[in-house]
């Protein structure tokens, strides 16, 4: 399968401060790739970065090139909107909209104008709440605010309003580490799920989760991209003395 | 722990216990106080007092409608401007400016909140009302002539220079408000909306959502002062106690006839009425401003979206 996303040569900096050295990285089409690393590596930063979220910082600016489908997403005159809709994004924190359960996952499809119809609107929402698992969960109860749901259905919402927007790409940044090992499985097992359909790349600090779920694993140190490789080889047999290290957990 | 100390402790507790006791017994001392000089007006005119027209110290005839209609009408139409204004500023400032911009922009804003009452009714009788006699006021009836509202003689003092002078007066203290309460809107609801496409427009929609209920409370907040403010709108009201569709007549609010007649009010009725508005002054304002507290701090403890897990 072709590589939906290509990273040359990237740098990254916080007014003065480099927070990502010369990173390459291609990322397949529909297979997981894992971010892992210390805290404070740039992962979530280099994450922010595929779908320019990083925007909103003041001084922040980039070096290098970023290719979705082949175009650099990084060139002025890039439709940043039209780009974070197809390349969507699930946060830390499970991060609802103050609205009914129906409206968070409508929301998107409302401004992006993509819905013929209300009944059109209803079938949307649907599709993406059994996307994300939870359609079973909330559908008498779609009129209700989002927050009366648990810690992990207020995820898996935010997970369908992502998918609600049909994007080609979903950006995870430690989806499940507020979760119980409960509500972490149900993620999990969406994330495998997904992968059928769209190219995920997943921030986590479990080692375990991205042995589980992740076909590719990147490992990040320093701002550095220090091995990337299927996640197999790098739990079994990594190239890197330091990847070695951090994954057996010598040090943290 | 050594005995003294204990002594010390308790000691200390009960100074500062009396001192918080005193504010409690100063606000029922002045309701008492309030109630209990407006008794013969109570007695006298009972609730015709509030919903009678005329005004006449002279003949012993005392109707506070004139007041009641001159504080509610001059305060909506401060809040109508300065409501969108205020919030066109708070979101500039959270949304939008640069911390560089911003902050002196803030801090203007707060200074003007702190500019003594008595130097905005000059500027009022001095500017304000000239530019609505000689330039606002033609212009409104010209075009908006044939509203009731917009009729009658042009002098630049009355109704709508009062309003648009407290409109001034309490913009920076909604600003103020608006802003704190955007500023603890959690930055993960911005990021939620930008990540879904949203532009900087409907983002900030979903700030506003968030904010919505301390939105509300500043704007109360707002409407507890207009209520009364009292030094700047006797300046530039007029102070004719008459119900009059014209924004352009005199009007007279609660607050200001209150300040402008208790030298004059030697008669027993005539002090008790006073008193008695200034009873119901201080009942509105003390429900508005709790109402403003309790959605304020509804906020400041966590938004909707905070308050999750």
């Amino acid at each position: 399968m072709g590589n939906k996303i290509t990273v040359k040569n990237l740098n990254f900096f916080y007014g003065k401060d480099q927070a990502l050295f010369d990173i390459s990285l291609k990322i397949p089409e529909r297979e997981v790739m894992a971010f892992v690393g210390p805290s404070g590596c740039g992962k979530s930063t280099f994450l922010r970065v595929l779908n320019r979220m990083n925007d909103t910082i003041p001084y922040a600016r980039i070096e290098g090139e970023v290719k979705i489908d082949g175009k650099d997403i990084y060139k002025a005159k890039t439709d940043v909107v039209a780009l974070r809709r197809k390349v969507g994004m699930v946060f830390q924190k499970s991060n609802p909209f103050p609205k009914s359960i129906f409206d968070n996952v409508a929301y998107g499809i409302r401004i992006n104008r993509m819905h013929s119809s209300k009944k059109d609107l209803a079938e949307r929402v649907e599709k993406a709440l059994k996307d994300a698992a939870l359609w079973e969960e909330v559908k008498d109860r779609l009129p209700t605010s989002a927050f009366g749901l648990s810690g992990g259905q207020q995820q898996r919402l935010c997970i369908a309003r992502a998918l609600a927007v049909q994007p080609e790409v979903i950006l995870m940044d430690e989806p499940a580490s507020a979760l119980d090992p409960i509500a972490t499985q149900k993620i999990e097992e969406l994330v495998v799920e997904l992968k059928k359909k769209y190219t995920i790349v997943i921030v986590t600090h479990n080692m375990q989760q991205a042995a589980r779920i992740s076909d590719r694993t990147a490992f990040f140190m320093l701002g550095k991209l220090i091995e990337v490789n299927p996640t197999e080889k790098m739990f079994t047999n990594p190239d890197d003395k330091l990847t070695e290290d951090y994954i057996t957990g010598r040090f943290g | 722990m050594a005995k003294t100390g204990t002594f010390a402790d308790s000691l200390f507790k009960g100074v500062l216990t009396v001192f918080a006791a005193t504010i409690i017994l100063v606000v029922v001392a002045m309701i008492a106080m309030m109630f209990w000089n407006s008794l013969p007006t109570i007695r006298e005119f009972g609730l015709g007092f509030l919903v009678g027209s005329d005004w006449q110290p002279a003949s012993d005839v005392y109707g506070a409608l004139p007041f009641i209609y001159g504080t509610i009408v001059s305060s909506v139409i401060a809040l109508i401007l300065a409501v969108p204004v205020s919030l066109g500023i708070a979101i500039f400032l959270v949304e939008q400016a640069p911390k560089s911009i911003a902050s002196p922009i803030a801090f203007m804003v707060e200074l003007l909140a702190a500019i003594p009452s008595v130097v905005y009714g000059l500027w009022g009788i001095f500017v304000l009302a000239p530019f609505i006699r000689n330039y606002l006021g033609p212009i409104l009836q010209n075009y908006l002539g044939w509203l009731p509202l917009f009729q009658g003689r042009l002098t630049g003092i009355g109704m709508l220079t009062g309003g648009v002078i407290m409109a001034i007066m309490v913009t920076p203290i909604i600003t103020a408000v608006v802003r704190d309460v955007l500023e603890v809107v959690p930055n993960t609801q911005r990021d939620a909306a930008l990540a879904l496409g949203a532009t900087k427009w409907e983002t900030t929609l979903i700030v506003l959502e968030n904010a919505s209920s301390g939105i509300a409370g500043a704007v109360v907040l707002g409407l507890g002062r207009a209520l009364g403010e009292t030094m700047a709108v006797t300046m530039v009201i007029g102070n004719a106690p008459q119900i009059s569709a014209s924004l352009f007549e005199p009007a007279y609010t609660i607050a200001s006839v209150l300040a402008a007649n208790f030298a004059e009010a030697t008669d027993r009725l005539y002090l008790s009425a006073l008193i008695e508005m200034g009873l119901v002054l201080f009942l509105v304002t003390f429900v508005v401003n709790a109402a403003a507290k309790v959605l304020v701090m509804g906020v400041a403890k966590g938004t909707n979206a905070a308050r999750q897990a």
